[in-house]
């Protein structure tokens, strides 16, 4: 077949990366032709500042090199502007009379300077703020004249004046409003903001308007007179009062457009056959200038440039940092506050911090930071998650202060880090090594990173660290979307809200079937995405679903934890953590029999039998004779209990029985992530009920029910969910909880996580207010739990299930070397 | 080339693999959804991993213990991890799986 012609307008970032998008899901479609005003590959144009101040320089800027498009097959056609769009004949003309056809155009041509009506600014130094060349002309005009005058008090000028400074020269930033980047801060933050950058020697004349640039007689600007009429002398005047859409090509072929080029939620502009994205393209009245809602639009563009035909883009919530080193603000969101907001405010003028956040109906919409913007990846996440705070809201303003709870000595905010820092303690992976693998590689998104560097591929504990350096590195390009929005893997442009969903509602009953109808892009997936949809499968479907075991990882599918040598080890059951002499008889003689090098007793009182062979494993489970214990599995685990009224003097409830009782509830229960209880007989709570999923607090009138804790690689504490009179009603309402999490939450989700992102709420309605919807949860869990057995117990007995453990054996082996 | 009949296709899931005894350890024989078949040396060059263990998709396989992702076809790890795990050749002839081993230290360094 002969492919398709793919012709963009434009070789900047948001362009290039529809291409990489693209490239990612229809490799071969199209042959694609570029044209690039500039004479330079893709570059990361926000880091210009850095490459100004002299902290960069611009070959580590450039993201994707001339090889990246030879080795796609790109045509590059750099130097060369386009200057016409015959849409009759389908082709493009540039300057130099070169042409391409094509059958998809994207326009991809991003934004202009806007260059202030005002007489002299033709004059020779006279400059925008856009590209590598006004970069060069800062730095070489800094090198031979002394004064400069930056037109505009928003980002791109406070930058602009910084790095001129830094270069030596004598700055001054003129600004029309009251305080500096009145779009990205409130009055206070912009004062503060001022004042560090006046200590820098950066003059300011605010509310101030720019009346005419002046001649030195030579043709080149020497200095600026004012409405008021103050003069001041200026070498060089840098324009950075804002940015018009460039749409100049469009217009002249009649494309519509109204500031910007109008597109839709596909990313189409009136004529079907031309897209348009980034800076140039004006979608729902905005046209973006920042990065992260411009990879979004790539993201759209590229799925249905590839016929996919099914993603919208539907305008994003954006962020803003500053990048001038040593001066931290944050913004995110409606930080100003409108009718019906709340606020809440930290000022400390002195020490220099400045927080503000704005709540409206106990959702936080919108962040301004100052001098401490540590947490700003963590608001930017609650504000586009649209989470709930109700329940934080007290403690909502000291940031998300348990990060980083365990190994990396309670580090929460990576601005004061070491580059020789270890932020990954599982990897071994420092804070340098992360910044320069996110500069070299061009990366966005935590994800990248960690599999460029390693870092938070493990247990994720520094993932939020991770994150942070990576905002801090890139800045609003970073892209921190909540696994809630977030496409599963590679595979999928779906998330996990929506394939949960697809497969209820078109009751999926196969991987094949489900791959199929949601037009998975792998023939059969990847590591991420099957063992996620093989639990979303058979939770669903439930008798109807079958249960897949070559897409579940290793310890699901051997049914005991795969050890660092390839051994694994075994971990019986104990319901409620009580065993027999018999028992103990039976695993001393397994431990003797089969060599174990270690026995050793876990964390959920049970006993652990270390570095047993694949092979053994099923003959070890027939010798033991005792049920599975769950250890590997994304399943109930344990439910830990104390002695309670039995024995104990102090106990109130029988806290054993009612843990053996519930075990036994729970029995194959497979569920999203590890579920573990406990259960403590009196107040004392001896089973550490309060970092379980489920946690049950005896006292003399009843039973206190706690719901998400988590004693792992963040301590988490349960959150009072009811108090109840009877072991019965226990039973019936932590059945009930653990059916709406199996349904509700996405897979690799824990019981906290599940509950921060629904909200307390949602589940106290659905279990404790609803008693019809109780019992229905809790026959749905019986149902399921009906098809379930023994694992351990069905591959004694399957011999086709126990082939899984055999070797092959063939005698020959030795001799058929080639 | 000495092949070596090794059991019949059956006796491998589809997106499963067996392992089997080599003179210089055990070797891992993988079955894509296409009927394919490849061998490797039962190491992950991260870790030395039982690949035999792992996740098998398209024609990868993720290693059990750190997730590295091996091409079947080469033994080579899927960038940006750097590695190679020694590669036999395998094939299947009238249903049956077929194994040639291969002397260490040509494709891999």
């Amino acid at each position: 077949m002969k492919k398709l012609k793919l012709v963009m307008i434009g070789n900047g970032m948001a362009g290039v990366r529809t291409l990489e998008e693209l490239l990612k899901l229809a490799p071969d479609l199209y042959d694609i032709t570029v044209f690039g005003a500039e004479p330079h590959p893709n570059y990361n144009r926000i880091l210009l500042s850095p490459v100004l101040a002299g902290e960069q320089t611009f070959e580590e800027i450039v993201l994707n090199d001339l090889n990246w498009y030879a080795e796609n097959n790109i045509q590059l056609m750099l130097n060369r502007k386009v200057v016409d769009i015959n849409r009759k004949k389908r082709v493009v003309i540039a300057d130099d009379g070169s042409t391409a056809e094509y059958d998809r155009l994207l326009i991809a041509t991003g934004s202009n300077p806007f260059i202030l009506p005002i007489p002299g600014n033709k004059l020779q130094g006279v400059i925008g703020y856009r590209d590598v060349a006004d970069t060069q002309t800062m730095i070489d005009t800094a090198k031979t004249h002394s004064h400069a005058v930056v037109i505009g008090g928003g980002l791109l000028g406070l930058e602009a004046a910084n790095g001129l400074k830094l270069r030596g020269m004598d700055v001054t930033v003129v600004h029309l409003a009251d305080w500096l980047l009145e779009r990205q801060l409130d009055r206070t933050a912009g004062k503060l903001l001022q004042s560090a950058l006046e200590d820098r020697g950066i003059h300011f004349r605010l509310n101030e308007q720019t009346e005419e640039l002046m001649d030195n007689g030579e043709g080149r600007v020497c200095a600026v007179q004012f409405k008021g009429g103050d003069v001041i002398p200026a070498d060089l005047v840098v324009m950075a009062a804002g940015i018009r859409p460039n749409t100049e090509l469009a217009e002249k072929a009649g494309i519509p457009c109204n500031r910007g080029i109008l597109v839709n939620d596909t990313m189409q502009t009136y004529d079907p056959r031309v897209y348009s994205i980034g800076e140039c393209a004006n979608h729902r009245g905005i046209a973006y200038g920042l990065v992260a809602p411009l990879f979004e639009q790539a993201k759209v563009c590229a799925n249905h440039l590839a016929q996919l035909g099914f993603a919208r883009y539907q305008g994003s919530v954006t962020s803003t940092k500053l990048k001038v080193t040593g001066i931290d603000l944050f913004s995110a969101g409606d930080f100003m506050g409108s009718d019906g907001t709340e606020t809440i405010t930290l000022s400390d003028p002195i020490g220099g911090v400045y927080k503000k956040l704005v709540v409206k109906d106990d959702i936080l919409v919108g962040a301004c930071l100052y001098g401490d913007t540590a947490d700003g990846g963590w608001y930017f996440r609650q504000v586009k998650e649209n989470a709930n705070i109700s329940e934080i809201r007290d403690h909502l303003m000291f940031g998300e202060n348990a990060l980083g709870d365990v190994g990396h000595q309670g580090q929460s905010s990576t601005a004061n880090m070491p580059d020789s820092m270890e932020v990954c303690g599982c990897n071994g992976v420092c804070k340098g090594t992360i910044v320069k693998a996110i500069q070299e590689n061009g990366l966005f998104s935590v994800d990248e990173v960690k599999k460029h560097t390693k870092a938070a591929s493990s247990c994720g504990s520094c993932a939020g660290l991770v994150e942070q350096i990576l905002i801090s590195t890139v800045g609003g390009a970073a892209d921190v979307k909540p696994k809630s929005e977030k496409a599963i893997c590679g595979c999928s442009e779906m998330n996990h809200g929506q394939i949960r969903a697809a497969i209820r509602e078109r009751h999926l009953t196969s991987m094949t079937d489900t791959m199929a109808a949601l037009s998975w892009s792998t023939p059969n997936g990847c590591a991420t995405c099957r063992p996620a949809l093989n639990y979303y499968l058979i939770s669903t479907w439930p008798g109807e679903a079958k249960d897949d075991p070559q897409s579940r990882l290793i310890n699901e599918r051997a049914h005991a934890n795969i050890q660092k040598d390839g051994t694994y080890s075994v971990v019986p059951r104990m319901w409620g953590g009580v065993t027999n002499p018999s028992e103990l008889r039976r695993i001393a003689d397994v431990a003797d029999k089969y060599n174990v090098p270690m026995v050793k007793v876990t964390g959920g009182q049970r006993i652990d039998l270390l570095g047993i062979k694949k092979e053994d494993l099923p003959a070890v489970w027939k010798e033991l004779d005792m049920a599975s214990g769950h250890a590997y599995g994304k399943s109930i685990r344990t439910v830990k209990t104390c002695v309670g009224s039995e024995f104990c003097r102090f106990g109130t409830q029988n806290s054993t029985q009612l843990g053996i009782e519930l075990e036994h509830d729970l029995f194959n229960m497979w569920s999203p992530h590890k579920v573990k209880l406990a259960v403590s007989g009196c107040p004392r709570n001896c089973a550490e009920a309060g970092i379980k999923d489920v946690g049950i607090i005896g006292v003399d009138s009843g039973f206190e029910m706690y719901i998400g804790g988590n004693g792992g690689i963040k301590t988490e504490v349960a959150e009072f969910f009811v108090k109840v009179k009877t072991a019965e009603e226990v039973r019936e309402y932590n059945g009930a909880f653990l059916q709406l999490y199996r349904e509700e939450a996405f897979y690799l989700e824990r019981t906290v996580h599940y509950m921060q992102r629904v909200g307390m709420e949602h589940i106290k309605k659905a279990v404790l207010e609803d008693a019809d919807n109780r019992k229905a949860l809790n026959a749905r869990l019986q149902f399921a739990l009906s098809f379930e057995q023994d694992p351990w117990k069905e591959r004694i007995e399957t011999p086709q299930l126990k082939k899984e453990f055999d070797r092959i054996s063939v005698v020959q082996v030795e001799e058929a070397t080639v | 080339m000495n092949w070596l009949d090794i059991c019949a296709l059956e006796e491998i899931n589809v997106l499963g693999s067996r392992i089997i005894g080599g003179p210089k350890g055990d070797i891992a024989i993988f079955r894509t959804s296409d009927d394919e078949v490849f061998a490797l040396d039962d190491r992950c060059p991260h870790k030395g991993g039982p690949l035999s263990q792992g996740l098998i998709y398209g024609k990868r396989v993720a290693c059990p213990l750190h997730n590295w992702q091996i091409e079947l076809e080469s033994g080579v790890a899927v960038a940006p991890d750097v590695g190679c795990a020694h590669k036999h050749e395998a094939k299947v002839e009238n249903g049956r799986v077929l194994l040639a081993l291969k002397v260490a230290a040509t494709e891999c360094a």
